[in-house]
């Protein structure tokens, strides 16, 4: 089998710091191999390194650096710019950044061809459809003409792939291909690459989901602090792991087998987590409500369209749906931040929706929120104390009495002191959103919503944070409603689910019954899609043992 | 702070801290009363008894150099801040007023804009006459657009933002969270802009008494001195030299330091 990556002993450096420490790693023709590592790992400075890209700044070192046959150490930027596209294409994570929004995607894909004279200059507009069927764009001759933000990301996603073979690559370096897609559409593109992997191609795939690597991957790299801690084929890594870290990320993984146990290592291996006892009375209702939004041209669109539901005390309510379900629609509304155009929700029996502006201030600090990106729902100017007091601040709470609560709250948040001085910019992510939960729970509220609050952590941070929502659950009894599109996250957490799609709810009931008995095919659909560790969820517990 | 270290940025600061104890203290620098005028002495060169020189009327050109150093940046700082006053009330008003207020401002805006500085200025000097502080009226008029278009971009640029939707989770009302969390997001650009337009409200300021329409004889105000200095400059340079000197270091002090303020807004700014 050619050899299409051959690198030994590859460094690169940003000034100080070290941050690929001699990766050895082989991609063969035909071939998929995965990197698979948590932010800051190196995982995606390894990839661009064999694109000529490790950045700004960067000092690349290798014993041996051939890429499809060239030897690429210390190769100058021109000669760069001929195994970029023709020998190695090149798929990034979000491609509403990655293409050109002035351009139309035809063109985008037809720049490929021309930059590298694969096809004659006549032919180019035909390839480019061809190669958007190739990918699976329907209707390639319409969507050629369109512009990236006029497409799904499922269909811009496909459109940069076929950009990144258009010049016939022998490899293909995907950098989280799926992360920014719904569950449904991330399996599309997982079978893409999987077809394009059988037509000979050799793929490079960086993510930080296992799950998704085991179903495309042959060969498995886990990548930390800039060095593979474990390789070898996916099915071994998955099943045995030998690298604590490995087990770790394994464990910390939501799947089946972890539902009632915390994820997080720190606590030990399979430690039952508490689940305090849902109250009877209900603290938060919702009937029929209907959001409609206009649109330009008089039309409009029913983002909610006749939602009810009820939280109890210390309940888990997981709304779980695609993007444009409707389900941020729906918080917004529970939240007060939108007003029903029909139906009503009341908090603790007391009318919400309904009420001024002035009464709802009032009942304000009984519905807390968390969202997905702590850093932006942050006021820029603010330390983390001035963060965490503002909801006492409102509340005319006097100074003394607001620095003893603040404490207080980085204590049940797991938070040192230190932090208080910071601005959310020098936290990492774990620390920014537990500095948004402290803030959301210093009201002492009911019920807070959680707007996808562990999408953009690492794995091993998300279970940190789900394990300290479950802990705060069973300490204050406050209840969630936990909005997440990871249908993982959402049975771990949640004690009854509601499934949304286009504004409606198409099933809801008990967690258990929705995920191992769904009655809507939509449900089973989106299960389906779910990539899994491949029918592994248990050896993590096993192998854990074995090495307790 | 790595700017700091560079010696240009360095000595606008140094330049900038000299010219406010000037402006507070000017008899730090100077003795010599700067409106006494010596018959015997018209004129006379740069010496060590009279560092820049003498004035046609015999009046010592150091000494009313420093005493000028008040005015202008009186000038400077009140138009600015006059105008950043302004400006940030017109802003948030065209940015979060309903479609006609939009309108209104921003066509309001637009014809200002159109019109001349300069000439709008005398305009402003021509109803309300001259002296200092029609004079620093008309500049921060001429500059207050500038800023409302800035603060309104701001405002609309950050008014979506998620922190301004969680302020209202909490139960800010409306007004508390625009008066807490917008404008004072909004108004870091402007801050820098009204640095360096301090700069060009004293140029603007020095043109003005150059025109005879600023403060009033016989007071010291370099734009002044300048323009009297036009008569004699073919028989003495420093009258002229001098005042036009610290014209330019002051606005280029001004400008750089304001460029200094504004990277470090940039870096500091954590997308």
């Amino acid at each position: 089998m050619t050899s299409l990556v051959e690198v030994e002993n590859l460094h690169v450096g940003f000034g100080k710091v070290h941050a690929v420490r001699g990766v050895s790693l082989r991609v063969a023709a035909g071939q998929s191999v995965a990197i698979v590592g948590e932010s800051g790992s190196g995982k995606s400075v390894t990839a661009r390194s064999l694109l000529g890209l490790a950045g700004r700044g960067s000092t690349v070192r290798a014993d041996r650096l051939e890429i499809d046959g060239v030897d690429a150490c210390g190769l100058p930027e021109g000669k760069w710019r001929r195994i970029r596209g023709r020998r190695v294409g090149f798929v990034l994570q979000d491609a509403l950044v990655s293409l050109d929004p002035a351009r139309t995607v035809g063109a985008e894909i037809g720049e490929v061809l021309r930059t590298h004279g694969t096809v004659p200059r006549a032919d180019v507009d035909s390839r480019v459809v061809e190669l958007l069927r190739e990918v699976g764009v329907p209707e390639p001759e319409a969507r050629a003409a369109q512009y990236p933000h006029q497409l799904s990301g499922g269909l811009r996603q496909r459109a940069l792939i076929a950009s990144a073979i258009a010049a016939g690559p022998a490899l293909l370096i995907a950098d989280e291909p799926t992360t920014a897609l719904d569950v449904t559409v991330q399996a599309q593109i997982l079978q893409l690459l999987a077809a394009r992997k059988a037509t000979g191609t050799a793929l490079l795939l960086i993510s930080h989901d296992l799950a998704v690597v085991s179903s495309v991957a042959d060969h498995v790299l886990v990548m930390k602090d800039g060095v593979f801690v474990e390789q070898g084929p996916t099915r071994a890594v998955l099943e045995n792991p030998q690298h604590p870290y490995t087990r770790q990320l394994l464990a910390a993984v939501p799947v089946a087998h972890a539902r009632g146990t915390r994820l997080s290592p720190s606590a030990g291996e399979n430690v039952a987590q508490p689940r305090p006892v849902i109250g009877t009375d209900v603290v938060l209702a919702a009937n029929n409500l209907v959001k409609t939004f206009a649109l330009p041209g008089h039309q409009s669109v029913k983002a909610v369209d006749d939602v009810s539901l009820e939280l109890r005390a210390s309940e888990t309510l997981g709304v779980v749906g695609e993007s444009g379900s409707g389900k941020t629609t729906v918080a917004r509304l529970l939240l007060g931040l939108e007003r029903p155009d029909q139906g009503t929700v009341s908090v603790d029996g007391a009318p919400w929706s309904a009420s001024a502006a002035k009464e709802q201030r009032e009942l304000r600090r009984r519905i807390q929120v968390v969202y997905q990106d702590p850093l932006s729902s942050f006021d820029p100017r603010y330390p983390v104390h001035r963060i965490v007091a503002e909801p006492l601040a409102v509340a005319g709470v006097p100074r003394a009495a607001r620095r003893e609560r603040v404490a207080e709250l980085l204590g049940q948040v797991g938070l040192d002191a230190d932090v208080l001085g910071r601005r959310p910019g020098q936290l990492s992510g774990g620390q920014r959103q537990r500095v948004a939960i402290a803030r959301a729970l210093a009201p002492r509220p009911r019920v807070i919503i959680c707007d996808e609050p562990v999408s953009a952590l690492d794995v091993s941070i998300q279970a940190q944070v789900l394990d300290l929502l479950a802990d705060l659950q069973a300490q204050l009894g406050v209840s969630y409603v936990f909005i997440s599109h990871h249908l993982g996250v959402i049975y771990h957490v949640s004690d009854r689910v509601l499934v949304m799609k286009d504004g409606r709810v198409v099933e809801s009931g008990d967690v258990e019954q929705i995920f191992h008995h769904p009655s809507h095919e939509y449900t089973r659909a989106l299960l389906a899609a779910v990539p899994t560790l491949d029918g592994l969820a248990v050896r993590p517990r096993q192998s854990s043992e074995v090495a307790g | 702070m790595s700017a700091l270290r560079r010696p240009g940025t360095m000595l606008a600061f140094v330049f900038l801290a000299v010219l406010l104890l000037a402006a507070a203290w000017p008899s730090l620098f100077s003795a010599t009363d700067p409106n006494s005028a010596d018959i015997q002495q018209t004129l006379s060169p740069p010496s060590a008894e009279h560092w820049f020189g003498t004035d046609q009327n015999g009046r010592d050109l150091y000494a009313r150099v420093i005493a000028g150093v008040r005015l202008s940046l009186l000038i400077g700082v009140a138009a600015s801040a006059l105008a950043l006053v302004a400006g940030t009330v017109i802003g948030v008003l065209a940015a979060q007023g309903g479609r006609a207020t939009n309108t209104v401002v921003n066509r309001l805006l637009d014809i200002l804009l159109s019109i001349p500085g300069l000439l709008l200025v005398l305009l402003v000097i021509a109803v309300l006459g001259a002296g200092t502080w029609e004079t620093i009226l008309g500049v921060a008029l001429i500059t207050t657009p500038g800023y409302a278009r800035v603060v309104r971009g701001e405002v609309i640029r950050i008014r979506g933002a998620v922190f301004l939707e969680a302020a209202a989770t909490l139960g800010w009302s409306r007004p508390q969270i625009v008066l807490r969390h917008l404008v004072p997001n909004a108004l870091g650009p402007v801050l820098v802009l009204a640095t360096i337009g301090s700069g060009t409200a004293i140029s603007i300021g020095s043109a003005l008494s150059f025109l005879g329409l600023g403060p009033q004889a016989p007071t010291a105000e370099w734009g002044a001195m300048l323009s009297s200095s036009r008569d004699y400059f073919t028989v003495a340079w420093w009258p002229a030299i001098f005042p036009g000197l610290a014209i330019t270091a002051t606005v280029l002090a001004i400008t750089v330091a304001g460029q200094f303020l504004q990277l470090r807004l940039e870096g500091r700014a954590p997308r």
